[in-house]
């Protein structure tokens, strides 16, 4: 249905050289579900663009080869042309539901636009449709949802907007980029599923791009591996994941978090919080009412252990981050701290200053956490100047360029500004940041969800190697399993705002409790392939 | 990927905007030269030799009696009897390009004041018979340096205020936001004329009173700044290494707030010379005889057919504050983070 010949994308603006795509062949047929694997920047969302020729709007661009759908150049075709096959014959699902949905509109009303423009319905018969396609792809009471605004609805939800809104036209060939990238693990797979679904129904072709391999496995039957705008492997995903052939799929698979960590049971208390609720008021009235309070985290207890890494698992907004900065005083918390003994949570600020030297952080997005104004040397120096008064200059960059070593990173680098780095080394530099003061407790919180697969990996190798060096105790907050599952000792999951279940992590891999856990669990590790075979049979 | 400074990139985008460049050169150029006034146009001669010694009469001042006159009292280097005893013989004087100061009056005009434009005076003279262009070059500097003043106390005061209220927030925004809500609706102009009724104006009193209320407007940005600063993560991260709030404020905040503070920086000094210069024409500002745009362009409203009143001082005036908005559009476009 979809055949891409040699396909070739070059951007032509000053200063851009070189070709973001580069003799891209592939092939999608009727029913069938293509996935298109890379990094960021190895020109998967380029070649998404350019087949419906959206890139040109944005930027001056240059293309070769073709794009034949149902034996139409897609290149060569005109705009009116081109206008009625974008979201009628083929339409497109973008990865951030939060801004692909026009917030000042109701989302029906954004829903009905497919419907009047390519289907020609009637504004009634439009509604009925509307609110049918909803109610499909899994709104519950989608006649009320009609009418509410994006910001009412969840990222979930919202994903099934744009779900149903590519869908109004029953288009041959869908394009879902990055489709749930952004969204929770258990919604992740329920989106799938309505994918899945809907594909069997409909006899849909799917082309998926994503850097998500374990995604892949579940739903895809083909792979194209591409790097640097080239396709370097593809074949059908289950003799890909089996036996890759080339290099840089080795390394890709390799790098999936695997394996299971061998617990550590030893190991003395060394930071441990008894009860602690963190509780935000929404706007109080100036009258003195009350506003409503929320807790985000609600009488939360644990227990650190030195030298091993306790792991904290939950969806986004259970409360995982929030208690990672509550346990470091960084915001206001009831309930008891104790660093090794000594009382954190009555500490006085001044004295706290002194335990900070030990309790270090490591932030997810290693964009925001390094000051854009400062040198990297001045950025890993800051803690020396605070904790290290007596030091003289030299010994300060003596320690700066040991804690860059460390990290991987070369110790003349110092002069320059994080803008030049990349993120893998951006979340190197804030690392280093941490550790130059040999910290006791180092916490971080996704530390590699914003980096892409393979240097998660060298982060999380880099992460061990420090442990086992230093014998640093670690707080590893994350939402990936399979990043927690291989890396910790005790592990706590965490559920709108308090633990469901916690205790050692190999006991609740092989054995969870409770439900929530057990849906975490099922989401994340489904066997390759179950959720194909499990709707061609259902 | 460069090792290019922040600073010396931006340098390299302000130089890339030919106006402005060309503007901040044509300006300091100006500004160079009418800081050395005095000896630019001045009625005192810079350089006098009288009998083999020499003399600075700019910097010091001189009696009579030391060139060979009658009185005690300074010197009047206009006096016929005094200009030929120091220019004959083997003494010289040398006079500055425009030989008047701003508030020396010309004796010996022979027509009625305002006078047009001569060869002695080379823009007329105003209606006291004082000359234009000297007027003009110490009107000038004493804009520009009431306005760099201005500009920097408000922007201090803004700075820190805003800092303090976007840093803190809760109570202490709430208090100052409700202060400056208060303070911000006070009658700025009617306390400027009770105040000049009350106590002498002089160009200190007006700086005073202009810097009360010049701080506010800056001071929202700059609190805005900070409160989107102070949930980053580099901020977190400086709070748990144990840095303690000023320094996070100075090292960390300042440099990710400053975009507004200095791209405001000369709409505000253009704004702070056209309030000095609106003042002194409604005669509420500097005290007579200072040199003043404003005031030469209120001689010029009361003498219509002297054209050169205001003419001059409204090129002079429209001049400068173009000067400084290609200035202040460059810096903009220096800062801008979206250019590369």
């Amino acid at each position: 249905m979809l055949i891409i010949n040699d396909l070739s994308v070059r951007f032509t603006a000053a200063g851009q050289e070189g070709w973001a795509v580069k003799g891209l062949s592939l092939s999608v047929g009727q029913g069938e579900t293509v996935a298109l694997v890379g990094e960021s920047g190895s020109g998967k969302s380029v070649t998404a663009l350019t087949i419906l020729r959206l890139l040109e709007t944005v930027s001056p661009v240059e293309n070769r080869g073709q794009v034949l759908f149902n034996g139409q150049d897609l290149l060569t075709l005109d705009e009116p042309g081109m206008r009625a096959i974008r979201g009628n014959r083929i339409a497109m699902v973008f990865q951030e539901p939060m801004t692909s949905l026009n917030p000042v509109y109701p989302v029906g009303s954004q829903l009905l636009e497919p419907l009047l423009l390519h289907q020609g319905m009637g504004p009634v018969e439009a509604q009925r449709e509307a609110i049918r396609l909803l109610d499909r792809c899994g709104i519950q009471e989608a006649e009320r949802r009609f009418h509410h605004f994006p910001h009412q609805l969840s990222g979930g939800q919202r994903q099934r907007v744009m779900l149903a809104m590519a869908l109004a036209c029953r288009p041959d060939l869908l394009i879902a980029d990055e489709p749930t990238t952004a969204l929770d693990v258990t919604v992740q797979a329920q989106i799938l599923r309505l994918i899945r679904e809907i594909q069997v129904e409909t006899g849909m072709a799917l082309l998926l791009i994503t850097h998500d391999l374990v995604m892949v496995r579940k739903i895809a039957r083909q792979v194209s591996i591409m790097r640097r705008g080239e396709i370097v492997e593809s074949g059908p995903t289950e003799e890909i994941f089996r036996s890759p052939q080339v290099a840089y799929t080795k390394e890709l698979l390799a790098s999936m978090p695997n394996g299971e960590r061998q617990g550590n049971t030893i190991g003395e208390t060394v930071l441990s919080a008894n009860n602690m609720v963190v509780e935000f008021k929404e706007k109080t009235s100036f009258f003195g009412r009350r506003g409503r309070v929320t807790r985000a985290v609600d009488r939360v207890s644990i227990d650190i252990r030195h030298g091993t890494t306790y792991g904290i698992v939950g969806e986004s907004g259970s409360g995982k981050s929030t208690l990672g900065l509550a346990l470091l005083r960084l915001i206001t918390a009831t309930g008891e701290i104790r660093y090794l003994g000594r009382d954190l949570s009555r500490c006085p600020a001044k004295d706290l200053r002194h335990v900070r030297r030990d309790l270090q952080i490591v932030f997810q997005d290693p964009f925001s956490s390094l000051s854009p104004r400062q040198t990297i040397g001045q950025i890993v120096s800051e803690g020396l100047w605070v904790h290290e008064p007596g030091m003289g200059r030299e010994e300060v960059a003596a320690r700066v360029a040991q804690g860059l070593l460390e990290v991987g990173l070369s110790p003349e680098m110092t002069s320059r500004y994080p803008h030049e780095f990349s993120g893998g080394q951006r979340q190197r530099i804030a690392i280093a940041r941490a550790i130059v003061l040999k910290p006791k407790l180092l916490v971080l919180d996704e530390p590699t969800s914003a980096l892409d697969m393979t240097v998660q990996a060298q982060i999380i190798s880099l992460l061990r190697d420090l442990q086992a060096k230093h014998q640093m105790t670690y707080l590893f907050i994350s939402h990936d399993l399979r990043v927690i599952r291989a890396l910790a000792d005790d592990l706590a999951v965490m559920h709108r705002g308090s633990i469901v279940e916690q205790g050692r992590a190999a006991t609740i891999f092989a054995a969870p409790q409770h439900p929530y856990t057990k849906a975490l669990l099922a989401a994340a590790f489904t066997s390759p392939g179950s959720l194909a075979e499990a709707v061609d049979q259902g | 990927m460069a090792a290019v400074s922040l600073t010396r990139r931006r340098w390299r985008r302000f130089r890339a905007n030919r106006r402005g460049l060309v503007s901040l050169a044509i300006f300091l150029a100006i500004f160079v030269v009418t800081l050395c006034a005095e000896l630019v146009s001045n009625d005192k001669p810079f350089l006098v030799i009288y009998q083999g010694h020499v003399y600075f009469p700019v910097l010091r001042s001189y009696p009579e009696t030391t060139f060979g006159g009658d009185f005690d009292t300074e010197t009047d280097y206009r006096d016929p009897y005094i200009v030929d005893r120091l220019s004959s013989g083997g003494n010289a004087m040398f006079r500055p390009l425009n030989p008047h100061g701003f508030d020396s009056i010309n004796q010996a005009l022979d027509q009625p004041v305002p006078s047009p434009p001569s060869r002695h005076n080379l823009l007329g003279t105003d209606d006291r018979g004082r000359d234009v262009l000297a007027r003009l070059i110490y009107g000038f500097r004493l804009s520009i340096l009431f306005g760099l003043a201005l500009t920097t106390i408000g922007t201090l005061l803004g700075i820190v205020s805003g800092a303090v209220m976007g840093y803190f927030g809760g109570r202490t925004d709430l208090l100052c936001q409700r202060f400056i809500e208060v303070w911000g609706s006070m009658p700025e102009l009617y306390l400027l004329i009770i105040f000049s009724s009350i106590f002498t104006p002089s160009v200190t009193l007006l700086l005073i009173l202009l810097s009360l209320f010049g701080w506010i407007g800056l001071s929202d940005y700059v609190r805005a700044e900070f409160l989107k600063g102070r949930n980053l993560d580099y901020v977190t991260a400086a709070r748990a290494l144990g840095v303690g709030n000023i320094t996070i404020m100075v090292r960390h905040l300042l440099p990710n707030g400053m975009t507004p503070v200095i791209t405001f920086l000369p709409f505000r000094m253009s704004g702070a010379i056209v309030a000095l210069t609106s003042l002194d024409f409604l005669g509420l500002g500097v005290p007579p005889p200072a040199p003043s745009l404003g005031e030469l362009l209120a001689q010029g409203k009361g003498n219509i057919d002297a054209w050169w009143l205001s003419l001059s001082s409204f090129v002079v005036l429209v001049g400068t504050l173009m000067l400084l908005i290609f200035i202040g559009e460059a810096l903009r476009e220096a800062f801008d983070p979206r250019k590369q």
